[in-house]
Order: structure tokens, then sequence, then C-alpha cells
């Protein structure tokens, strides 16, 4: 790990202005996800603020009958609230699917929504890649890219966003709330935080650098079934190869993107009456294959099938 | 603003360690595994991958279970933790530990104290009734702690000598006595 200097927040207003000011700085949380990355050096921030006890802890009803959930809420905390447990029940089912028990009582909600991608390429520092070192080249193409995006990639970058939980928080239309380094909040819709990777792909999200996420607000719950769905290569603690949140009539995928992936074109074909198939056609009409991942637009289909058509798990 | 290689600043913080308060001054880079085994003299806790995969570094931090090995010490200032060597020790061994030692459930032992540490945590999320993605009714207020449940809720630890069965035994012996 390289050396960096260490400072604990005092507010999150504090924390925003300290990281604009610090050049290097990373907001340090669970730290799950960064110090795991700082070991391999691919993360070699020279100055960490840690807002693991800035007082974002808590899971409090909006005026609306939302929810809004504190930025270093834990997983584990969120996934067991009662009220989200109850009324969101797509959310607690993606949190649990995530991870560990241990990660997911250390990893927190803002922390999981900043996680960065599990792309084999991008964790081996031996070879290029454009979200390390912009302009060196993608290393997944040209490699195995089993794992690897099958919408929204570009040349440049075919790495997926990790998170299920962004998954669920893309179908339940969930809001992100920020403060900025001038002091300033503003609220971003869960759609607009994660980007594709483009021209950009060390370019990962739409915040101002020191832009601190404060909490993630859900709109009252939608009518209508939830269900979160994921299929990975073990039957648990491991990273989706796909997954599915519905929400009402809203539908988002996860591990096909570098963002989670709002169905909108199929959600649009079921508002107009299409069926299940047809409605995932729709979606999947403009998903590529790079190679080895050909089986994700297959196995993509199938899931988005079976959940609108309301095949049971097991 | 690169510091160099080998100068991070040191921190200095206190540590609750199996019920003793500890005074450190340590690396700002240093896990709170590290912190454990190479400056409190407390070797129990494991390093496996040292990247939060096993859950050989499993520890107890005010009574809650977490990889030891993704998280700075100071992080954990003022803060309670638990380690294997906090748990019980030889002659007065927790019935955990018992159950493992009964059960045989394990071969080479590298991984128990992480094992350990984790089901007592688990346990604990158990009574609290935090469900897992096997748990039938999320609305439940009440887990009922099957195999599956059991098996789901420590995919966090791998046992390299695959003792999985025994560890499921030894779990489930130490769960139906305290329910």
């Amino acid at each position: 790990m390289r050396p960096f200097t260490y400072e604990r927040a005092e507010s999150a207003a504090a924390a925003a202005k300290a990281a604009a000011e610090t050049p290097g700085a990373r907001f340090l949380a669970g730290g799950t996800n960064l110090l795991d990355l700082m070991k391999l050096e691919i993360e070699r921030p020279s100055h960490l603020i840690d807002v693991g006890r800035l007082p974002l802890t808590q899971i409090d009803p909006t005026s609306d009958g939302g929810l809004r959930i504190g930025a270093v809420v834990s997983n584990s905390d969120a996934a067991s609230d009662r009220r989200v447990r109850t009324l969101y029940p797509v959310l607690t089912h993606a949190l649990i699917a995530g991870a560990s028990a241990q990660l997911r009582n250390k990893a927190t909600i803002g922390g999981n929504l900043m996680q960065r991608t599990r792309c084999a390429y991008f964790y081996d520092a031996a070879k290029p890649c454009n979200k390390r070192d912009p302009g060196a080249g993608c290393s997944a193409l040209g490699g195995d890219v089993r794992a690897n995006a099958i919408l929204g990639a570009s040349e440049h970058c075919v790495a997926t966003h990790p998170s299920d939980m962004a998954v669920a928080l893309s179908a339940l239309e969930a809001k992100v709330e920020t403060v900025t380094p001038a002091g300033s909040t503003r609220t971003l819709a869960i759609d607009d935080v994660c980007r594709l990777p483009g021209e950009t792909p060390h370019v990962e999200h739409n915040l101002a650098p020191g832009e601190l996420v404060t909490s993630v607000v859900l709109p009252p719950p939608p009518q209508g079934r939830q269900e979160y769905r994921k299929v990975r290569d073990r039957a648990s603690y491991a990273g989706g190869l796909f997954s599915l949140a519905l929400a009402g009539e809203r539908l988002a995928l996860g591990a096909v993107a570098l963002k989670p992936w709002r169905a909108t074109k199929a959600e649009a074909a079921l508002a107009a009456g299409a069926s299940p198939a047809d409605a995932a056609q729709a979606e999947l009409e403009e998903a590529r294959a790079l190679g080895r991942n050909a089986f994700k637009i297959t196995l993509a289909r199938r899931v988005m099938v079976a959940a609108l058509e309301g095949t049971p798990v097991r | 603003m690169d510091l160099p290689r080998r100068q991070a600043p040191i921190v200095a913080f206190e540590i609750t360690v199996n019920g003793a308060l500890r005074q450190v001054a340590v690396d700002v880079r240093t896990t709170l595994l590290d912190l454990l085994r190479e400056h409190l003299g407390l070797p129990g806790t494991k390093k496996g991958c040292d990247h939060g995969q096993c859950g050989a570094c499993t520890v107890l931090v005010g009574g809650v279970r977490i990889n030891a090995c993704l998280s700075l010490a100071v992080m954990h200032e003022g803060e309670s933790v638990t380690t294997i060597e906090g748990v019980g020790l030889p002659g007065n061994l927790h019935p955990l530990q018992a159950a493992f030692l009964e059960r045989d459930a394990f071969q080479c032992g590298y991984c128990t104290p992480g094992q350990i540490c984790s089901a007592l945590g688990m346990l604990a999320e158990v009574r609290r009734g935090e469900p897992s993605q096997v748990t039938e009714d999320l609305a439940a207020a009440i887990i009922v702690l099957t195999d599956e449940e059991i098996r789901e809720r420590m995919s966090g630890n791998i046992c390299r000598c695959s003792a999985y069965p025994q560890i499921l035994e030894a779990i489930r012996d130490v769960a139906g006595a305290a329910a």
C-alpha cells in the first residue's frame, strides 16, 4: 500500500470541501473495496478522508411516504430494516445477494454505489486498462470477456458495474443526495449517477470532484410485484453474470453494462401489451456479444422472460 | 503530493481488544488484522487471502463480524474487538469451540478461528432476525436456522480442507442448544 495521510471528517460538507482541496484525496467509508484496491496499488490515494463516522447512519421516512437511507448505513442494516424488508423487498433481496455477510456488515450504501468494476483486466495491474491509465488500451478486448458487458460498451471499455443494490435502486427510481465542496446539496436520479464508458471510461460517475453521497432516497413503494433475480457461477458469494430487478412496472438489469441498466425499452413494450418474450427482445435488440460472453444475451432473455411470467426461481 | 514509499504517518489511538484497553501507535496503513497479529501479540486471527475473499481474518467489532484484513486499524479507534483469543481459552472453551473439537470440524485448522468468530456473529444476526438470501419470508421476524440458512450465512468463510459438513454440524449443535 502506498503511503497516505488520514483524517476523520467532522461533517459531510467539511469532507467534501477537504476532498476538493486535497489532490489525490479519496473518501473512506467501509473500505471493503477501496482498501482492497489500495493493497493492489490500483488505487493510490495520497489522502484518505474517513466519512465512516459521519451522522449519516439513519433510515428515516420522507414526507411523501418514501424512505431516506443515510450513506454510511451498512448494507446489512439497510437490508434488515423492517421498512425496507416489507415495503422494498427488491432492495433487501439485492443487498443480501451481494458479497458475504462480513463484507455487508462493513460496506456502506454510499460505498456500494461508488464501488469500482470487478473486470479482471482492471484488477490486473500488469495489463493496460483505460480505466487505470486513460489511453493505454483495453486488455479485455482480445482477452477473456466471459463476464463483460453486452450493453452500452465502447471500444475503450467493456467492464460492468458490480453492484446488485444499484440495480434494485434503478428499478425503484431512487434518488441520490449529495453535498458539494461548496456546501450545497444536490439530488441526482439513480440512473444519472453512473456513466457508460464512451471515450472516457476513467470517468465513472457524474459527481463533481469532492462531491459526497449523503443519502439514497426511495420514492413511495411501487404498486405490484417486486423481485430480484441473480445468476452466477456459484450459489453464494459471487458476482453476478446477470441480474434483474423488477419493481411494479419497472425493470432494471445488472452485470450487463457499466451502469445499472434500466430496461426502458422492455418497459415500453410491456406497457404497449407486448409479451414477455417480445419485451425482452426489444431490450436486447442492441445487445452485442464480444466473444465468450455471448451466452449472457441468451441468459438475459431467459431470466427476463421467467421473471416477467412469474416463473418461480425454485 | 506523493509521500515517499516508506514514509507514512504514525497514528496513536486507543482500542479495546478482548476486553482490555490498548494504546497503540502504528503506521496509518496498518490493517486491523496486522495490528492484532503483529503489534498486539494475538496471532489467533489468521491472514489467508488478505483481500476479503476467504474469511480467515473474521473478528467481531462491537459484536458484528467483519473481515479484519479490509479495515484500517485506525478506523476502529475507541471500538471493542473480539478475536478468537477472547472467545475462549484452553480449559475454558466456548461451547462453539468445544463443538468444533467434538465434530472434528477442521483438518489444518487455519480457517477455524475465522469460522468460529464468523459463526458467533452469524448466530447474533439470526437472533436479531436479519434475513439472508435463502430466507423464504423476508418479512418474518424470526429466522428458522435451517442447514441451508447456515450454509448461506457462512459462505464468506472458505475451508480448503473442505470440512464443511462438520462445520455445519458444530454450528447446528450450538445453535440448537441456544434456541
